[in-house]
């Protein structure tokens, strides 16, 4: 293989491994921006692959399993919002609470509907979304540069890829160009304000949780029946966290929150595609480097040596109306 | 009216309360047990009889609850403080490192309990120094705390998978883990704790750590309620603008008491690696930090009720591990699921029965 093709292989994986980042990282962003805390992303994101696995596999149609991901996704994020809008109990506490019950119910409820140690049976071909290959591709394959581009990064993905990258626009939209935005946005800031409006605090921080839900079902529904054919125990590992930093590597904005995904994406590929090569001069280079960047580059992000990330400033704070 | 001020009574809100919020999250885990298609007052039964029927059983039981009592005073210590510390699970792993290293260097010549001091001090440093850095962002450059402790879990694990596959390994060994300690290295048993109540301890590794553990409560309890650094760091914890008015460092108290939480992390390592495997190995810590968060809500960050809480929480890994033998439905997760019910409704649900508690405590009063 040449440098071209490994560099095109590279961007191809890249873009498959940012995906279900970018959905989290999004959903993230809609809840973290109305100042809700949400630790919880990677539950919700286990917590829907494995219902759009399941819903999948018993109807075989894949977008009916990507509503059930939605749906359970839904759930969990009402109760968080239950437990840390309703109740003003703390957030962190909710979202951790939440990640175990979903990291244990998946796999007690895999194992006892399908008996394959948490796993659910492989589905047909009907219960997942297969690869789309865009108009043209095969022509384009032999166009120099471009063609392999077009054929091997940006066709042959999947419908909720192309959707992924519709989100980005469409938050920024929303977060920036609508009322709902803007409420939703001075929410995370300044509640009492929002609250002297005449504008519900809880029923808007509802709606942003509620989005979070609805984003974190596709990210679910693309790790068991999109990127994979099942629902495999603790699938989603850790990914929940990566989009978290992610969202504050891009200071809670949605397109930076896209970049951030992808480079994440590009640095998990890069590290598959480095894991037992040498590189001249250094030797081979350990693998855990490539899978600690992430968090480390957030951390030196978070300590302010690159620009400092301002959190939505009435984060993790519970709205109190009266005292 | 709002009902969020009136007070109610201490028995209620530290008995009562916490005791519905735990019957409400074992009521839900029992449903879920239902849903699945096993009898739940069955699965009670057979968690009971295999955390608590036999000597070995309790023996395992106890294994557990000492790690929990360390990963619960680590996360009650800086919770104290206002911090959430959710790096006890990287911090003890980390500690675990320090402790593996005194034993290897030690076990040749001295007897354990020469080593143990040593080992103690080593895992404590190793797991305050993985909870220093997030400390030290908090308090100097303002980067929220749980953030950061849960990326040092990631860079910990990733860390310590680095040392065991290409440091630290056996030369010619494919298992990633360090070399047997000798008994040296080794925390004994404690099978003459377990003879005096008449029972059998078997291959169970309940170990003297448990003792270590117990000091640990007594000494965790000296510093929150008995010392001036408590003091501060519980004025901090509920007031940090009142603390700075008073006169408090902001940031050394934040960094103390977090050195303080990892480094009691970092001991729970003692537990797993010198007093039963005798090795390091890849994620010993299995998830004890963790449990820790939910043993500290629930023991409300008392020492005391760490304790029961470890406890209970022993008997749930032991008699969980038992019960998924019995009722292969039931698989060891389920214990995972009650981890998260009993956080969710110990800790974020804190108050949801409250109001209708002040309201029937009104009726009563006024009666």
């Amino acid at each position: 293989m040449d440098l071209f093709d490994i560099i095109v292989s590279i961007l191809g994986s890249t873009i498959r491994l940012s995906i279900p980042l970018l959905f989290t990282a999004l959903a993230g962003l809609f809840t973290e921006r109305a100042g809700v805390f949400d630790i919880g992303l990677e539950g919700k994101m286990l917590a829907a692959a494995f219902a759009s696995a399941c819903v999948a596999y018993v109807t075989g149609n894949a977008w009916l399993g990507l509503l059930g991901g939605i749906g359970v996704s839904i759930l969990f994020s009402l109760i968080h919002g239950f437990a840390s809008i309703t109740n003003r109990g703390n957030q962190i506490v909710s979202g951790v609470a939440l990640n175990f019950i979903a990291a244990g119910l998946t796999i007690v409820l895999g194992q006892a509907w399908f008996g394959q140690g948490g796993r659910t049976p492989q589905l047909p071909a009907s219960g997942r979304f297969s690869p789309i290959i865009l108009p043209g591709a095969d022509a384009m394959r032999d166009v120099p540069v471009i063609g392999p581009i077009y054929a091997n990064v940006i066709s042959g993905n999947n419908i909720l890829t192309y959707l992924a990258f519709l989100a980005v626009p469409l938050s920024w939209w929303v977060l920036y160009r609508t009322r709902f935005g803007l409420r939703l946005r001075a929410v995370g800031e300044n509640p009492g304000a929002v609250d002297t409006a005449g504008i519900s605090v809880t029923w808007l921080r509802y709606r942003a949780v509620i989005v979070a839900g609805f984003l974190c079902g596709f990210s679910g529904a693309y790790l068991s029946i999109a990127q994979s054919a099942a629902f495999i125990k603790d699938m989603s590992a850790g990914k929940g966290y990566i989009a978290l930093a992610a969202l504050i590597f891009a200071k809670w904005k949605p397109v930076p929150v896209m970049f951030a995904c992808l480079l994440f994406g590009f640095l998990d590929a890069f590290a598959n595609f480095m894991q037992g090569k040498a590189v001249p001069g250094i030797g081979e280079v350990p693998v855990q480097i490539f899978q600690a960047l992430p968090y480390i580059l957030t951390c030196v992000l978070l300590a302010g040596f690159i620009g400092i990330a301002h959190p939505p400033k009435a984060g993790g704070v519970p709205y109190t109306k009266e005292r | 009216m709002s009902t969020a001020s009136v007070p109610l009574p201490n028995w209620i809100t530290y008995g009562l309360m916490p005791l519905l919020n735990l019957i409400v999250a074992f009521l839900i885990s029992g449903l879920v047990v239902w849903w699945i298609g096993e009898n739940p007052i069955e699965a009670l039964k057979l968690l009971i009889e295999g955390s608590l029927g036999r000597g070995d059983a309790i023996g395992f039981t106890l294994f557990y609850t000492t790690s929990f009592i360390f990963t619960g005073l680590s996360v009650a210590v800086a919770f104290h403080a206002g911090l959430f510390n959710i790096g006890s699970e990287g911090q003890a792993y980390v500690g675990g490192l320090g402790a593996a290293l005194v034993a290897l260097s030690l076990d040749q010549y001295v007897p354990w309990y020469v080593t143990m001091p040593f080992a103690v001090i080593g895992a404590a440093v190793f797991g305050a120094a993985w909870a220093f850095i997030p400390a030290w962002l908090q308090a100097k450059r303002g980067s929220h705390i749980v953030i950061t402790t849960i990326m040092f879990n990631f860079i910990g694990a990733a860390l310590m998978v680095y040392l065991l596959v290409h440091v630290l390994i056996v030369p010619g060994k494919m298992a990633p883990e360090t070399r047997t300690f000798l008994p040296g290295g080794q925390l004994p048993k404690l099978d003459w704790l377990m003879a005096l109540f008449g029972l059998k301890l078997g291959p169970a590794p309940f170990n003297v750590s448990f003792l270590i553990a117990l000091v640990m409560c007594f000494l965790v309890w000296v510093l929150i309620w008995r010392s001036k650094l408590g003091y501060e760091m519980r004025t901090l914890g509920i007031s940090p603008s009142a603390a700075v008015y008073a006169g408090i460092p902001y940031a050394r108290t934040v960094i103390i008491a977090m050195l303080i939480s990892g480094g009691l992390a970092g001991m729970m390592a003692l537990n797993p690696v010198m007093g039963s495997s005798a090795r390091l190995q890849v994620e010993f810590v299995g998830g004890a930090g963790f449990v820790g968060i939910a043993v500290s809500l629930m023991g409300r960050s008392h020492p005391l009720g760490i304790i029961f809480a470890a406890l209970l929480f022993g008997i749930l890994y032991q008699g969980g591990a038992d019960l998924s033998f019995e009722m292969p439905n039931i698989t060891r997760e389920m214990i995972v699921v009650i981890q998260g019910l009993v956080i969710l409704f110990a800790g974020a649900l804190e108050y949801m029965f409250r109001p209708t508690m002040v309201h029937i405590y009104q009726r009563f009063k006024r009666a």
